[in-house]
């Protein structure tokens, strides 16, 4: 790689410091994401989300069931 | 085995010791550990200044984990809390969850904010170095084009309430004043409900409409597009209710122009807000897409 290796994209610039919704950041990182295969120790897909007090607060993690509109 | 391509870089200008380096002669089985990976990008002085730069989970130092062109920005987690019951167990409790997410999350953004770099799925977790240079082998083809389509782009996210509680704040409807005073109390009680009903009828109507007029305003802006759920749940603390949540891909110059596209969308709609979020690491459209999925 040429140059001090620093390409900032712009669209991120104002980043830093934001508090960001949790809701929003599980709806990324549950659902989105590369899913790797491979000799997983583990991953989201493993994991058996029995409990139901955090099946209703990530309900984001059930793509299969559409939107109802 | 080729060795001469694959590289374990430790933090290599850095001359203090990594707690758990492998051998420079090939990675050894820890068992004390496992390796976490946050994203994967092109192997290059970038993520390994990223690397060198940024810690992750627990505070552990990032190293890359290089094969074919690729890298890993990875760290070495202890396997007792890290390992697949440790995961778990850290999954299901709300504040771990939360400290996990925040943490995977603000490491994929600085490195991003660095060089393009394809966010992994929460808790990715392997038993060593070793089987992450496998997996990256394995999938270079698929990595690289995913990389290569996010190469420049940015996610902002759209989120559409209906928040019939806000629309009444607001302006009470004509019905409501022009009740029958001479109608009697229990009539223009029954009044008032069917025009609440109805009010609130309009205003989903209206929000679908707002949510249907988000793409036809963001064409030509966006180069893709994924359907997230609806929010729902004790997290999804937004007034009203939640009725749709897209994801967009976008050129990261083009981020001013999308904000300027969907300004004034919900303004005649009473009741209808329009959320923008991000920008964000592109995370909904790192997962190639399903067959007969939302993409």
């Amino acid at each position: 790689m040429i140059g001090d290796g620093e390409e900032s994209l712009p669209g991120l610039g104002d980043l830093a410091g934001r508090q960001v919704a949790l809701i929003d950041i599980l709806d990324r990182l549950l659902t989105g994401g590369a899913v790797l295969t491979g000799d997983l120790v583990l991953s989201v897909a493993d994991v058996d989300l029995v409990r139901i007090n955090l099946r209703a607060v990530i309900h984001s993690i059930t793509p299969d069931d559409p939107a109802p509109w | 085995m080729r060795t001469d391509t694959d590289a374990v870089t430790g933090p290599a200008a850095d001359p203090a010791p990594a707690p758990a380096a492998a051998p420079a002669t090939g990675p050894a089985a820890d068992p004390g550990h496992v390796t976490y990976v946050y994203a994967v990008g092109r192997a290059g002085t970038p993520l390994d200044e990223a690397a060198r730069r940024l810690t992750g989970l627990a505070e552990s130092p990032l190293r890359t984990v290089g094969a074919d062109g690729l890298a890993a920005l990875v760290s070495s987690l202890p396997a007792d809390a890290y390992g697949a019951d440790g995961m778990r167990a850290r999954m299901e409790d709300l504040a771990e969850l939360e400290a996990l997410a925040r943490t995977h999350h603000a490491t994929v953004e600085a490195a991003y904010a660095s060089t393009t770099v394809l966010p992994m799925r929460l808790a990715t977790v392997y038993l060593d170095d070793t089987r992450v240079v496998e997996m990256l082998r394995e999938r270079s083809g698929d990595l690289g084009a995913l990389l290569s389509s996010l190469e420049g782009q940015v996610e902002l996210g759209v989120k559409v309430y209906a928040d019939p509680s806000a629309a009444s704040a607001r302006s009470p409807g004509p019905d409501v004043a022009a009740a029958d005073p001479a109608a009697g109390p229990g009539r223009a009680y029954l009044q008032r409900r069917r025009t609440q009903r109805r009010d609130r009828r309009d205003i989903y109507r209206a929000a679908g409409a707002v949510a249907a007029q988000v793409p036809e305003r963001l064409a030509g802006l966006v180069r893709a597009r994924v359907a997230h759920r609806p929010q729902q749940g004790e997290l999804a603390s937004g007034a009203g209710e939640n009725i749709a949540n897209d994801a967009y891909l976008v050129p990261a110059e083009q981020v001013g122009e999308f904000r300027r596209a969907l300004a004034g969308l919900s303004d005649a709609a009473p009741g209808v807000r329009v959320e923008i979020t991000g920008p964000w690491v592109p995370y909904s459209f790192a997962t190639p897409p399903r067959p007969g999925g939302t993409t």
